[in-house]
């Protein structure tokens, strides 16, 4: 039953006219708000398929009135200097491999900071948790020569490899660990079990939910970062999506349809991912603050 | 084979002298292999070294000398990069402090809205009805987009004389060529409107969180004893979010701080150098033009700013994970 905006005042259970009329305007006030949220990314679906001259003409149309697929024509046009499909497939194998990455790393770490006993461990632990709050900031000017003495500028391992050991992974992990109950790894070593079979067989398995949500926010992150790969990639086939947009941008300057294409490209993954993970990402976010 | 053994082992109730048990399962640990917890910590912390704790000091190397990364000599001047953000005329420290001006403006403008809309959105939200978990959604679902995205949307969306915000404004009437991404004031607009707009959904759900986490018994209470609304948000719904508040400030300021993207794109840090923000100079003056001393020198500079902000925040976390 649709409950009337203050379930506390539920005095009584006959809807007055008055009650509909409140419910009718609270739910036009939460359509209304969606439409601040949702129209802004119609508009760029919407102008991804017109041709340029109607994009920006007023009065402005909705529904495009000359269909066009001009603007994907020139992103899908591998041999321009903005090979845009080129920049999608860099951005999925470089977040792909570093939400791997972040998992293989991450995992086992946080694992042996909520359960083993060893040497250095609340050194280790102080030292990583205390880096959630360096700035990012002065990261970069180091790490881009680091990255080159590996000879990774211009790589895509520049984009996927600096960022994988971000402290919020593992200080969500160990949380989980932590809370799982001790007995089952006890009985499994009373049984002869060693740690590593402990920890794929038995963690590992009971972990899924904080593992995904781990895997669905790096890959987020990995494929929304701007900062650092528009300063660490250089030739255009190399670029991946977010820095291809920035260049796209500025190739293209008021052919709307073409710019807006880029966007809806890059957009489709991750409103995909929301869509299918959100409890994830949700989760997530709500449990961490994880944030820029 | 294994799998079933431990399977069953698992669901066997737990032995009686659990403490004891606890203690030699640990000893066991220990003493059939001292290295395994090294080999599981061993992958994240060569990472964690080599792209965290080595350029945290190696930044602070480079900010003590003439680093320019072209050039084959880099010498030594101490902390004439420091000197130098603190003398008036010298050729970094107008652009950079103008810089921390626009972030500390933009900062200034944009937490307020951060953190009051998100707060009546969420208590929108925390009612009983049907399809909130769609509407939760649908006002979250910008923050999963990048910055990239949303700028290049919002400067189309933003465009003077073709885009969508200038016309709307004509047909209710209004000014119809607002310059919002040439000309102050509206370049603040166009850089923290849709910053709102892409960010509101995080604070939302972290409000909405700390909303469950409430005690519905303290608001029956409240209700017996005759509290009306506004004296329930007061006395009840306030003081249970004030932790939750406290993050929320600290981690929007924190983000603020750190904007870039939005100038980069949206607003490219016009009219003049106005809306180029600290973290915009610091990564092209290290970056673009290679002056990486002068960079990093900055960059602890403003880092000393948000750690500050930081520590607070982290204060904050230990004091809820408790």
């Amino acid at each position: 039953m649709a409950q009337a905006p203050a379930p506390a005042d539920v005095k009584t259970n006959r809807r007055s006219a008055r009650q509909r009329a409140k419910l009718i305007l609270w739910y036009a006030a939460l359509i209304l708000l969606t439409l601040v949220f949702v129209l802004p990314l119609l508009w760029m679906l919407s102008t991804s398929f017109k041709t340029d001259p109607e994009s920006t003409r007023w009065p402005l149309t909705w529904i495009p009135r000359d269909f066009s697929l001009q603007g994907y024509a020139e992103i899908f046009n591998t041999t321009s200097q903005t090979p845009v499909l080129r920049w999608f497939l860099n951005s999925l194998v470089a977040a792909v491999a570093h939400s791997a990455l972040v998992l293989v790393t991450a995992a086992p770490a946080a694992y042996a900071l909520a359960r083993m006993h060893f040497r250095g461990k609340r050194l280790m632990f102080a030292v990583i948790i205390s880096t959630l709050f360096v700035p990012h900031i002065i990261l970069i000017t180091p790490n881009y020569l680091i990255v080159d003495t590996f000879g990774w500028l211009d790589s895509l391992l520049a984009v996927i490899v600096p960022s994988v050991p971000t402290a919020i992974y593992i200080f969500l992990l160990r949380q989980f660990f932590v809370s799982l109950p001790r007995e089952l790894e006890e009985a499994a070593l009373l049984d002869g079990a060693n740690r590593y079979q402990i920890f794929f067989r038995i963690i590992l398995p009971l972990s899924k939910a904080p593992l995904a949500t781990v895997v669905v926010l790096s890959f987020l992150q990995n494929w929304n970062d701007f900062l650092w790969p528009i300063y660490v990639l250089f030739n255009p086939p190399h670029l991946t999506l977010q820095p291809g947009l920035s260049i796209l941008q500025g190739a293209y300057e008021v052919r709307y349809p073409v710019i807006m294409a880029g966007g809806v490209l890059a957009s489709i993954p991750v409103l995909i991912i929301f869509i299918f993970a959100q409890r994830y990402i949700i989760e997530g976010v709500s449990r961490s603050g994880l944030k820029g | 084979m294994t799998t079933g053994q431990i399977g069953q082992a698992g669901a066997a109730p737990p032995p009686p002298t659990e403490k004891a048990a606890r203690k030699s399962a640990d000893k066991d640990f220990i003493g059939a292999n001292p290295i395994t917890p090294y080999v599981f910590m061993a992958p994240y912390l060569v990472l964690f070294l080599i792209f965290v704790l080595i350029p945290v000091v190696y930044g602070f190397w480079i900010s003590l000398h003439n680093f320019d990364y072209l050039l084959p000599g880099k010498p030594w001047v101490g902390l004439q990069n420091y000197a130098d953000l603190f003398t008036p005329n010298s050729t970094t420290s107008g652009p950079f402090w103008n810089s921390m001006e626009a972030t500390g403006k933009f900062t200034l403008f944009s937490v307020p809205l951060l953190v009051i809309i998100p707060l009546l959105l969420a208590l929108l939200l925390n009612q009983d009805f049907r399809g909130r978990t769609f509407f939760r959604a649908a006002y979250f679902a910008p923050y999963v987009l990048g910055v990239a995205v949303v700028g290049i949307l919002w400067r189309f969306l933003l465009s003077p004389n073709i885009g969508l915000v200038n016309f709307y404004l004509g047909q209710l009437g209004l000014r119809d060529d607002i310059p919002w991404t040439t000309a102050l004031p509206w370049g603040w607009v166009a850089l923290v409107g849709p910053t709102v707009w892409w960010t509101l959904g995080f604070n939302t759900v972290i409000y909405l969180a700390g909303l469950q986490d409430i005690n519905q018994e303290l608001y029956d209470a409240a209700a017996v004893d005759g509290a009306n609304r506004w004296q329930r948000f007061l006395n009840v719904t306030l003081p249970g979010l004030r932790p939750v508040l406290l993050f929320i400030v600290t981690v929007t300021i924190l983000a603020s701080a750190n904007v870039f993207g939005q100038a980069y794109l949206i607003t490219q840090g016009a009219p003049g150098e106005e809306t180029t923000t600290a973290i915009m100079y610091i990564a092209e003056t290290g970056l673009r033009q290679f002056n990486m001393g002068a960079a990093a020198a900055m960059s602890y500079i403003l880092a000393l700013f948000l750690m500050l902000i930081s520590i607070a925040n982290f204060a904050f976390f230990r004091q809820r994970e408790e």
